[in-house]
C-alpha cells in the first residue's frame, strides 16, 4: 500500500513537470485561437471569424491603405517547398554515397577527410556569412534559391555523411560479402542490399534535410533580396519586423499555422527519427 | 565432403576479393567532396583572408594586416559591452536551461508514469523544430505591451500594470526564447542515461532505505555525470555561436546593443548596418576571434571525450 508521501511525491511531480510544460503548449494552442478571430484577451478569442483563412486562401496579402503588394502567398508557398524539397533530396543522396565510402573503402585521404568533416564543426555557419556573401556574389548565385540550397547542402553534409557512416558502420560485412559472392558489382550491392537496411539513417537525414530547409531564415534574409525568392519565413519575418508592414495578426496567425504544417506532422508520425536528429547533433541551441 | 566444402568457400572468397577491388570510389565523393571544399572548405580559408582587409560591400581586397585585430583590441567601445551580454546570456541559458531545466525534466519524467513521462518529453521537441520566425512570433506576441497579450493580461489577473516587456525585460525574452528551445537536446541526452542506469543500482538503493530523492542525489546523479559535462561543454559552443532568435526576437536591442551577442554582432557589421557602411572585413576577423574561442573549448572536449576512438579505421576492411 502506498504511503502518503509517496502519494505527496508523485503529485509534486506532475504537477512540477506540467507546470512547467504547460506555457510551452500554451503558445502554440493561442496561436491556432489567435487565426480564427480579430484579437485576443489574454488566452480568450474576442469573436470568431473566417476572414484571416479566406485571406490566406485567396493568397495575395495587400497592406490596408498603401501601395504595398506582399508576393503572392502560394508562390512563397512553392519556393518554400521547393527549397525544402530539394535539400532532402541532396542531402539524403549525397550523404549516403559519402557515408559508405567512408564506412567501408581504404582511400588515400581518408582521415584526411574525416579529420577535415570534424574540424568544420567548429566552423558555425554565423563566422562564414560573410565568406559565403563573397562567393556567392562571385559566382553570380547572389539572390537566387539555387544559391541558398547549395550553401545549405554544403553546410549540412558534414552532420549527414556523418550520421549515414554510423548507420553504414552497423550493417554487418557478410550482408554485402553475400551480395557480391550472388554477383553483384559494388554499385549493386549498395544499392540493393545495403541501402535497404539504411533505412531509418535515410529517413533521419531526408526528415533533418526537409525541415532544415523548410525553417531556414538567416541565409534567405542575408542572401535573397528580391521577392519573388521569398520563403514562408521571410513572410512571417516581414509581418512582424516592421521593416515592411504590420499586418492583421489573425491573418499572420493563420500563416504561421500553415507554416506548422509539416512540422505537426512529423511531430506526430515521425517522432523516433526526431529524437535520432537531436542526438545526431542538430543541438544548435 | 568437408575439404570440397572448403574448397568451394574459398574459390569464392577470392572471386569476391577480386570484386571487392573497387576503383571507383570517387563516384561516392567527389559531389560530396566538392560541395565542401567549395562552399564550406574555401569559406573558412577566405573568412580568415577577408579579416585583413578592410573590404566593404565593394568587395575589394584592401589589405591592412592586422588592423581589424587591433581595432577589436583598443577600438571598438561596444566590445566589452558586447563581451559582457555574450557570457551572461550564454552561461544564464546553458545553467537554467540547457543543463537545469533539461535535467529536471527527464528526472520528472523517468519518475512519473512512463507513457505519461515521454510524451512530455517529446512535446519539449516542439520548440526545435518549430520555424525560428513562427517561434519568435509567438514569444513576440505573448509580451507584446498591450494589456491583452499573454504576459500582461497574466499580470493583470493579479492586479499588476502592463509592462512594454521588449524594453523593460529584454534580457528575460532572450533567455526565456532561447532556454524553451535548448532544453531538449539536454533532456534527450540525459534521459538515455538515467534509462540506462541498471535497476539493480536503484533496487539496491531503495533496500538501503533511501527515498526518491536520496536516490536521486546519491545513485542517479553521480552516475550521469559524464553526460552532463558532455551537454554543459557541448551546449557551451552552441550558444556561443547562436544568434537567430535574439535576432528575431529584441534584434539586439533595445537602443544601443543592449541584447547584443558576438555572434549577432557578426551579423549586424556584415548585413544590418542601416544606412551606414557594412564592414565585412572587422566582421570576419570578429568570426575568427569566436572559433578561436569555439576551438579551444572544442580542444578541451575533444580531450575529455576521446573523439578519436570515432575516427578508427573501420574493423572489416578489403581494398
Amino acid at each position: 500500500m502506498p504511503s502518503i508521501a509517496r502519494i505527496l511525491g508523485s503529485v509534486f511531480s506532475y504537477g512540477l513537470v506540467l507546470g512547467i510544460t504547460i506555457p510551452v503548449i500554451l503558445l502554440y494552442i493561442l496561436l491556432f485561437i489567435s487565426s480564427f478571430t480579430t484579437e485576443m484577451d489574454g488566452i480568450f478569442p474576442r469573436d470568431f471569424t473566417l476572414d484571416n483563412w479566406m485571406l490566406v486562401l485567396r493568397g495575395s496579402i495587400s497592406v490596408p491603405g498603401t501601395e504595398y503588394q506582399y508576393p503572392n502567398l502560394y508562390l512563397v508557398m512553392f519556393n518554400t517547398f521547393l527549397l525544402a524539397v530539394s535539400v532532402a533530396g541532396l542531402e539524403v543522396i549525397l550523404s549516403s554515397l559519402a557515408g559508405y565510402a567512408i564506412s567501408r573503402f581504404k582511400f588515400n585521404g581518408r582521415s584526411t577527410f574525416m579529420g577535415i568533416i570534424l574540424i568544420l564543426h567548429a566552423f558555425p555557419g554565423v563566422t562564414l556569412l560573410i565568406a559565403i556573401f563573397y562567393i556567392l556574389k562571385t559566382l553570380g548565385l547572389y539572390d537566387t534559391l539555387l544559391g541558398v540550397l547549395i550553401i545549405k547542402v554544403a553546410l549540412d553534409l558534414p552532420l549527414g555523411i556523418w550520421i549515414m557512416k554510423g548507420f553504414f558502420d552497423n550493417v554487418p560485412w557478410d550482408l554485402e560479402m553475400s551480395a557480391l559472392v550472388d554477383g553483384c558489382n559494388r554499385l549493386q550491392a549498395w544499392w540493393k542490399v545495403v541501402m535497404p537496411t539504411v533505412r531509418n539513417g535515410l529517413m533521419a537525414v531526408l526528415i533533418f534535410g526537409f525541415l532544415s530547409g523548410w525553417s531556414e531564415f538567416i541565409y534567405i534574409l542575408a542572401f535573397i533580396s528580391s521577392q519573388d525568392y521569398w520563403t514562408l519565413s521571410m513572410l512571417v519575418y516581414a509581418f512582424t519586423s516592421g521593416e515592411y508592414f504590420y499586418i492583421n495578426p489573425g491573418v499572420t496567425a493563420s500563416i504561421a499555422i500553415v507554416y506548422m504544417i509539416p512540422v505537426v506532422v512529423f511531430f506526430l508520425f515521425a517522432q523516433k527519427y526526431l529524437l535520432r536528429i537531436q542526438i545526431a547533433g542538430k543541438g544548435i541551441t | 565432403m568437408v575439404r570440397a566444402k572448403l574448397n568451394r568457400r574459398a574459390a569464392a572468397s577470392a572471386v569476391a576479393r577480386r570484386r571487392f577491388r573497387f576503383k571507383y570510389v570517387w563516384v561516392f565523393l567527389v559531389p560530396s567532396v566538392a560541395l565542401i571544399l567549395t562552399f564550406y572548405f574555401i569559406p573558412v580559408v577566405l573568412t580568415f583572408l577577408i579579416s585583413l582587409t578592410d573590404m566593404d560591400y565593394s568587395f575589394e581586397w584592401n589589405w591592412v594586416g592586422l588592423k581589424n585585430y587591433i581595432d577589436f583590441l583598443y577600438k571598438d567601445p561596444w566590445i566589452p559591452k558586447i563581451l559582457g551580454n555574450t557570457l551572461f546570456y550564454v552561461f544564464v541559458t546553458l545553467i537554467v536551461f540547457n543543463t537545469g531545466l533539461a535535467l529536471l525534466v527527464s528526472l520528472l519524467t523517468t519518475h512519473i508514469n512512463e507513457k505519461v513521462g515521454a510524451s512530455i518529453r517529446s512535446l519539449w521537441l516542439l520548440p526545435r523544430i518549430t520555424p525560428s520566425t513562427v517561434y519568435a512570433l509567438l514569444w513576440l506576441w505573448a509580451t507584446r505591451e498591450e494589456p491583452n497579450s499573454l504576459f500582461n493580461w497574466t499580470l493583470g489577473l493579479f492586479g499588476f500594470e502592463p509592462i512594454n516587456w521588449r524594453l523593460e525585460q529584454p534580457w528575460l525574452i532572450v533567455i526565456l526564447v532561447n532556454g524553451f528551445v535548448g532544453v531538449s537536446f539536454g533532456m534527450i541526452i540525459f534521459t538515455a542515461a538515467l534509462k540506462s542506469i541498471s535497476n539493480d543500482v536503484i533496487w539496491a538503493a531503495k533496500i538501503d532505505g533511501a527515498n526518491t530523492l536520496q536516490q536521486i542525489r546519491y545513485v542517479e546523479l553521480p552516475m550521469i555525470k559524464w553526460p552532463i559535462l558532455f551537454v554543459i561543454t557541448y551546449q557551451t559552443l552552441s550558444l556561443l555561436a547562436s544568434y537567430e532568435y535574439i535576432l528575431l526576437t529584441t534584434g539586439g536591442g533595445p537602443g544601443l546593443f543592449t541584447t547584443e551577442v558576438w555572434a549577432l554582432y557578426i551579423f549586424d557589421l556584415a548585413f544590418r548596418q542601416y544606412g551606414g557602411v557594412v564592414k565585412f572585413g572587422y566582421g570576419a576577423a570578429l568570426a575568427v576571434l569566436l572559433v578561436i574561442l569555439g576551438v579551444t573549448l572544442s580542444i578541451i572536449y575533444l580531450r575529455i571525450f576521446r573523439f578519436r576512438e570515432l575516427m578508427t579505421e573501420p574493423k572489416i576492411e578489403v581494398s
